[in-house]
């Protein structure tokens, strides 16, 4: 990479500023295309058959009906999917869930799948398909699947990361620990010690638009897959694996995403269209019902932590631990992992150790929510930092500045921090308004900090400038908060023209290399550096093309504003030329003019932010109300401030459904109880206030401007900031996520018949 | 020769070691000579593995140069939503 992605520390023009997005008009009057809008001609209906048990043998599948029925043009079961994953355990997992081989192991597993002709043939279908189970006993209780009396979904799995080799198979397929120091000495050190069980139930990223595709594979091995996803590179490099095929010949072109939080970074049913399209030799067209998102696409663990805390009277943490359990769905992961590394990150300890577990589970395959993991780490371990404050006597804020990391601290998943910004939200915070604000009868105020890692990635961009000047931005990643306006900034900033001569588009998987999808925060970070590389490619070629034009030596003319200016005094009377007039005469000047960049962005930097929350708890209901909400979190730079806020505002606003109300609620029976919105309440405009964002602009030294990535942080603090709020308003510390009305009014009564 | 700071489970197959010396300018000699003398790793490193010099995390930049005295650590590569 002939790059240098060092922060340079430059004044910028159009970087900061806040124009109207390029997508808004589309999406504002429905033009823009989501996944479910695209259609090809002769499309056929795909339909799945999904698993009404928790855990079952499959002994057979007949499928001899369905075929025959008039309008049915393909059925597929796993047999239509062959194992080809030539020992990738994950990507094994993947084919599995897409379409269950030997055992349906969760309520919602797909286990056949039909294209017909219409929706209404498609339904009927599926009900001629009869499928022979064996029911299993089920387990879907993180805590439950974890004893010996459990039933084992997978008797392959022996847990890793013990000392020994287990005997015996189980439920926990790793467990993986971080920390240093002597707990023991530090605890032993202590006068306060604060030890708590924690609980938090599985939730849903709730993205708007169910999963949605176009499959359409034609005779001679090529194919096109038109799909909602945050990541149309891995989608095609998984589908193209999974079916055989070499990955060219697969084109992915991803359409606008109503949402995709971590759910739409691996493929679902993709792969199943693409299945039945081979088969049928027509396209089809796949989308999820909600019913099929809630049950069959990829929620979050829920999770049981312990942890315990330790400090001196003058407020000094002296030794912290957790121990965090946090169930995978079927399929092994990495979920308890990244809570561990996570869940002490904001402190400065010398003595900490964490301990995580991940265990298998009767529920869908658990996936990325925004920060993974994170979240239900920082409830448990800021609910016990603030109960340890308390204790002391020390304001919570204080006690957490007086214990924060900062530069040259080891952190508690390993690496000793750079520069890093937990104190400057910390500091905001208490400096903050809010802070200040009086608070009424039943009313309580909290706050909590968070931590994510953001990672950057492979990119890939092209930036071609038409005859007329204007310029084209071709991105890889797909756009999820408003990256193609941020990206046009860049564009602007760095060849000095104008926002509105820039148009960028996400291109499709045959027009651009390999890019890896928007996750990890990374799509800004990792594009703008990309973006910037490519500009100053092309300004190479301005510049060039300008020499020509004046026949002067290219090393005496540089680039400023927009414009080519031969320096020095010998070229006094040489006018500026502007990008517009290099362009217009390119034709003469060697042809099209165009920047390129193909990178790994990586050095994103790790991310902090500081959230304040008042709540007012009705005690005869338990019934919560957010009266005000404050987000301070460092951006390294805004490249476009009112998205950046508006990624701090929409991490608060699931944050708070994830604390007040949304819950995967399973029965006895193993199945799924609310696979819908009315019974899944996720947060509405009504139910919130404006929530308050502060962006704090430290610079990433590894970004030529700064950037960082913002979108995932935002999640992390909400669960105990609003923990903090309802326990102070209530009166009672509330252990268990979602605070729910009757968990409230339950910790009340429960707090009442203690106190007598 | 640089000092490689191991997590847990990577600990494990360096026989219970949590730090390792190894000569390497960058990240893909130092993946070339840990799977050298610690075949266990190989899957770990087709897997992911990330590492972080003085606290950057780098996930893909095998390049990246690993300078004399600089704080090395490995981390499993990280997921994000």
């Amino acid at each position: 990479m002939n790059f240098d992605p060092r922060y340079s520390g430059r004044n910028f023009a159009s970087v900061g500023t806040r124009p109207i997005r390029p997508d808004g008009v589309d999406k504002v009057t429905g033009r823009a295309r989501y996944g479910a809008d695209f259609n090809m001609t002769g499309q056929l209906v795909g339909r799945v058959l999904r698993s009404p048990h928790a855990h079952a043998t499959i002994r057979k599948i007949d499928t001899s009906k369905a075929e025959k029925l008039n309008g049915v043009k393909a059925v597929i079961t796993a047999a239509d999917l062959p194992d080809l994953t030539d020992g990738d355990a994950a990507l094994y997992d993947i084919l599995d869930n897409c379409m269950a081989r030997k055992k349906a192991l969760y309520d919602g597993h797909a286990v056949a799948a039909v294209a017909a002709v219409d929706a209404r043939t498609a339904r009927q279908a599926l009900k001629l398909i009869e499928v022979d189970y064996e029911v299993l006993p089920h387990v879907t209780d993180v805590d439950e699947a974890m004893k010996h009396s459990a039933p084992v979904l997978d008797d392959t799995i022996f847990t890793e990361g013990l000392e020994q080799k287990p005997v015996k198979s189980s439920n926990v397929t790793k467990r993986s620990q971080y920390g240093h120091g002597d707990i023991h000495e530090g605890f032993g050190r202590a006068d306060f010690v604060v030890e708590r069980s924690f609980k938090t139930e599985q939730t849903h990223q709730g993205y708007i638009e169910p999963h949605a595709c176009v499959a359409s594979v034609s005779s001679d091995g090529t194919a096109d897959l038109w799909v909602c996803t945050q990541g149309h590179f891995v989608y095609r490099q998984h589908c193209a694996q999974l079916l055989g095929m070499e990955a060219s010949k697969l084109r992915v072109t991803s359409s606008e995403i109503g949402g995709g939080f971590g759910g739409k970074t691996h493929v679902w049913a993709e792969p199943v269209a693409l299945a039945l399209s081979r088969k049928a030799g027509r396209p089809v067209k796949l989308v999820m019902t909600r019913d099929e998102v809630f049950r069959a696409s990829g929620p979050t663990s829920a999770t049981s932590i312990d942890v315990r805390i330790g400090a001196r009277k003058d407020g000094t943490i002296t030794a912290a631990e957790a121990t965090l359990r946090y169930s995978c769905g079927p399929y092994a992961g990495m979920w308890a992992e990244l809570g561990a590394m996570t869940a002490f990150a904001c402190y400065r300890l010398e003595n900490v150790r964490t301990v995580g577990y991940e265990v298998l589970v009767n529920r869908p395959k658990t996936a990325a929510y925004r920060a993974p993991s994170a979240p239900m780490a920082a409830f448990a371990v800021e609910s016990a930092v603030d109960e340890l404050a308390k204790e002391i006597g020390m304001d919570p804020v204080e006690f957490r500045i007086r214990n924060a990391a900062q530069e040259g601290t080891r952190s508690s998943y390993g690496p000793v921090y750079g520069p890093i910004g937990i104190g400057p939200t910390l500091e905001a915070a208490k400096n903050h308004p809010h802070m200040k604000a009086p608070l009424g009868k039943n009313q309580g105020r909290g706050m909590a900090c968070g931590f994510w890692f953001n990672f950057g990635g492979q990119t890939c961009t092209d930036l071609n400038i038409g005859m007329d000047g204007s310029v084209s931005l071709a991105v890889g990643t797909v756009d999820v908060g408003g990256s193609r306006a941020s990206l046009s900034l860049v564009a602007a900033e760095e060849l000095g023209i104008a926002y509105e001569q820039v148009k960028a588009v996400v291109a499709d998987t045959s027009s651009l290399g390999y890019n890896d999808m928007t996750d990890g925060s990374r799509g800004t970070f990792s594009s703008s550096m990309a973006t910037i590389s490519a500009a100053r490619n092309a300004i190479k070629i301005l510049r060039e093309r300008a020499a020509q034009m004046w026949d002067v030596p290219v090393d005496d003319v540089v680039w400023e504003n927009g414009h080519a200016i031969a320096k020095g005094e010998k070229y006094g009377n040489l006018a500026a030329l502007s990008l517009k007039e290099i362009a217009a005469g390119s034709g003469k000047t060697g042809g099209p003019i165009a920047g390129h960049s193909e990178l790994v962005a990586d050095g994103a930097g790790v991310s902090f932010a500081t959230h304040i929350c008042d709540i007012e708890v009705d005690p005869e209901t338990g019934a919560t109300r957010v009266l005000r909400y404050t987000v301070v979190q460092d951006a390294g730079k805004a490249v476009h401030p009112t998205y950046v806020e508006g990624q701090y505002q929409g991490g608060a606003a699931q944050g708070i459904g994830w604390a007040l109300n949304e819950e995967y609620v399973y029965g006895k029976d193993g199945r799924l109880q609310n696979p819908g919105f009315l019974d899944y309440r996720i947060p509405v405009c009504s139910d919130l206030p404006m929530i308050d964002t502060q962006i704090l602009e430290i610079p990433n030294p590894n970004h030529p401007y700064g950037v960082r990535g913002v979108g995932e942080t935002s999640i992390v603090p909400p669960l105990a900031a609003i923990a903090n709020a309802v326990s102070n308003a209530a009166g009672v510390r509330m252990t268990h996520i979602p605070m729910s009305p009757p968990r409230i009014l339950a910790a009340i009564e429960a707090e009442r018949e203690w106190s007598k | 020769m640089v000092e490689v700071t191991l997590w847990g489970s990577l600990g494990a197959i360096a026989g219970g070691k949590s730090k390792v010396e190894i000569e390497a300018k960058d990240i893909r000699e130092l993946f070339r000579k840990l799977a050298e003398q610690y075949p266990g790793f190989e899957p770990y490193i087709d897997r992911g593995i990330a590492v972080a010099i003085d606290g950057v995390i780098y996930r893909d930049t095998w390049s990246k140069e690993l300078p004399q005295g600089a704080e090395i650590f490995l981390l499993p590569r990280l997921a994000g939503g």
